[in-house]
């Protein structure tokens, strides 16, 4: 009798359960994860449970690897066919809300009422995206080095100037025992020169484009503190202090070998470098003149312009920024939380944890990439000149074409509606 | 004087044979890179990049790029999505593209040249150019299937298949090896009270061996080798093919091994085909003086 009571209790709960998963409404999703099997595992857990958590809406996700994605997007604006929720590179919101392909989100202020300013996508006045995390980047060296060097070791309120940074730079050139003095990163290409390198001009008093007007890059990537940077910048190849063309395995590796001195990277190879020595220092970025600074905004979620169903988008995007959520990500691939009460949440980032520094930094230095649909041609231009000048080309020729270059591409589009 | 001769002659064909087997070396070098890398560890793979260890199988070698490969990517759908869109999209490339080229080569129609004309002026159309109006048009075609009417070819087979069916360099290949054709026997058999369709089928395809083995290899390639279509008209997974696939490994930090391993895997099914196809595509080479 018991055990048919249980049958029949089982086949009516599997009945009850299986009614609300007929009733959900089904949300599309496309995630640039593909092929990135740790981030997936944990995107995937999340939207079991947001799916598992109620009873209207069911996210069925298509994955794509990240270097098709953007242009999956595009197509799939132009054939109609975006889905309801899709995720973003933040510097790129502002050209597809200007574009038309994504909506506001409406969601619970409260939950990101103490966020982290780079999380936020907002064009126009209008919040389009929201991220989980963001990413920061440090100049990371060993206590030890500092200490032979006889190097102050510089922190978020007193960072090292410019004249300090060159001062450590030619001390660890001149103590012989690092093959570069700097990592810069520079077997990376694409979005890291703009993301990791543009903070370097903004710092010096320059940008890649004016932001008061959005209208022109004439005097903010050409002008005389464009011009000190380009300087700078190419001095510390001429100068032997970093290589203007560097192997992936240095990149990856030449930190922990002893082959570099100081190292240009972010939060997501920190624990690599702690795994390494124990003396690990994360420091801030030096100020060139107008404060430290460092590249802000990583992925967010956004609603297709054409979802019929940004309720059900909305719900989930909701459901995605509690701090639960948001630790998880930190967690599993070592991300930066967007609040302070979820960074509390894990052990790397809580009050005291060892990459604690990145969320401060993130809080204190961190400047969004221009809030520009010219953006993305704009640091194209920026990355191919910066490359130039790596490689020897002139300074002042190569920032004026590359301003021409920017400033053709913003009337081509009508100032992007600046 | 005749033995200085003929080792004269040895000596011309040793060094001609030291040149091809240098030239032969500089082409392999490439694959024997590739595939002697898809066995080491990157770190390895990246220091060994700058001498001659590259080339060599050497240091510690295992299947591990391969599993990891698997595991990143559904490497064996994606082979199989290129092999079935390709292999489909080149049998009816070489029936629609050589009846075309024989309606123009051996009948006479009114306005044949004009249309000939026309067909070898969308050699010099870049594809990027019609990419979007053809996206567009793609998303509103209608389809019958299984599901019964639906429009809409986004995210299937026939769209990746049915825009690259004719194209005008097969069709200009066709044409130009059929004008060297014997004409006599085309006529004899018109006497004779023969089909077009019966001259085509037994008379001009059973002597069309190199430029089908031509057309249906630089076919193959362009088809195989395909990227902006499929990215932008296929979303999901389950149709996408090799080179879109390719961009799973590109991560922040490439796994370069892996790399190596799936750029192996997916050259089997293009080498299986010309070695497969080589003697007949040489022989319409030589013929022709087609380059492919």
């Amino acid at each position: 009798m018991t055990l048919h009571k249980t049958i029949a209790g089982a086949m009516l709960a599997s009945t009850l359960f299986a009614g609300a998963a007929l009733a959900q409404t089904e949300l599309t999703m496309w995630y640039h994860g593909a092929g990135n099997e740790t981030e997936m595992v944990l995107v995937n857990e999340m939207l079991a449970e947001f799916n598992a958590s109620q009873s209207d809406w069911k996210v069925v996700i298509t994955t794509f690897p990240q270097g098709a994605y953007n242009d999956s997007i595009v197509a799939g604006a132009l054939a109609g066919t975006l889905p309801d929720i899709i995720d973003i590179d933040g510097p790129i919101l502002p050209n597809w809300a200007w574009a038309g392909y994504l909506q506001p989100l409406a969601i619970d202020e409260s939950l990101i009422k103490d966020y982290l300013p780079g999380p936020k996508g907002v064009w126009d006045g209008k919040l389009y995206g929201i991220g989980m995390w963001d990413a920061a980047v440090s100049l990371v060296t060993r206590q030890a080095y500092l200490d032979e060097l006889k190097l102050r070791k510089p922190t978020l309120d007193e960072p090292w100037t410019g004249e300090e940074f060159q001062a450590a730079l030619d001390a660890a050139k001149n103590s012989g025992k690092f093959e570069y003095a700097l990592d810069l990163g520079m077997a990376w290409t694409g979005e890291w020169y703009p993301y990791a390198f543009s903070p370097f001009l903004q710092s010096f008093g320059g940008d890649m484009v004016d932001r008061t007007t959005y209208k022109t890059a004439e005097g903010a990537l050409n002008g005389e503190a464009g011009m000190a940077f380009g300087n700078w910048w190419q001095g510390l190849f001429k100068g032997g202090y970093a290589q203007a063309t560097q192997d992936g395995a240095d990149r990856d590796s030449g930190f922990a070998s002893g082959k570099y001195a100081f190292s240009w990277n972010g939060n997501w190879a920190a624990l690599g470098a702690l795994d390494a020595y124990d003396d690990v220092v994360f420091m801030p970025a030096p100020n060139f003149g107008t404060g430290s600074k460092i590249g802000a905004a990583s992925w967010q979620l956004s609603i297709s312009a054409t979802s019929k169903h940004a309720d059900g988008a909305n719900a989930f995007i909701n459901f995605a920024l509690q701090p639960s959520n948001l630790a998880r990500f930190s967690k599993g691939l070592g991300l930066i939380p967007a609040t302070a009460a979820a960074a509390e949440l894990t052990d790397n980032y809580k009050a005291g944890g060892p990459l604690a520094v990145f969320y401060d930094l993130s809080q204190r230095q961190g400047l969004l990439r221009p809030v520009t649909p010219g953006y993305p041609v704009a640091a194209k231009i920026f990355e191919k000149a910066l490359a130039d000048i790596a490689n020897g080309a002139d300074v002042e020729a190569t920032l004026d074409a590359a301003t021409d270059e920017i400033d053709a591409d913003i009337e081509k589009n009508g100032g992007y509606g600046h | 004087m005749a033995i200085t001769s003929a080792d004269n002659r040895g000596l011309r064909l040793t060094v001609r044979y030291i040149v091809l087997v240098l030239i032969a070396l500089i082409f392999c070098f490439p694959l024997v890179f590739m595939i002697v890398s898809s066995f080491k560890p990157d770190l390895q793979l990246l220091q060994d990049s700058g001498n001659l260890r590259a080339f060599l199988p050497v240091g510690d070698l295992s299947f591990d790029n391969y599993f990891a490969a698997f595991e990143r990517a559904p490497v064996g759908l994606f082979i199989f999505n290129s092999v079935m869109v390709t292999g489909v999209t080149v049998l009816l490339s070489l029936f629609l593209c050589s009846t075309a080229g024989f309606a123009f080569t051996f009948m006479e129609w009114r306005g044949r040249k004009l249309a000939f004309t026309i067909i070898l002026a969308t050699l010099i159309v870049p594809f990027e150019t019609i990419a979007i109006p053809l996206l567009l048009l793609a998303s509103k075609l209608p389809w019958i299937g299984l599901d019964g009417l639906t429009y809409g070819w986004l995210n299937s087979y026939q769209v990746q298949i049915v825009p690259f069916i004719a194209d005008g360099l097969t069709i200009y290949l066709f044409a130009q090896y059929f004008k060297d054709l014997p004409h006599e026997l085309i006529e004899a058999a018109r006497v004779e009270g023969a089909t077009w369709w019966q001259i085509y089928v037994k008379i001009v395809m059973p002597l069309s061996g190199p430029v089908l083995a031509t057309a249906a290899i630089l076919k193959f390639l362009a088809m195989y080798n395909q990227y902006l279509w499929p990215l932008m008209v296929v979303q999901e997974e389950g149709y996408r093919p090799v080179m879109v696939g390719l961009q799973y490994f590109f991560q922040l930090n490439i796994a370069w091994g892996e790399v190596m391993a799936y750029l192996s895997l997916i050259t089997i099914p293009v080498l299986a085909f010309y070695l497969y196809l080589q003697k007949a595509f040489i022989a319409s080479i030589a013929s022709t003086g087609v380059k492919g």
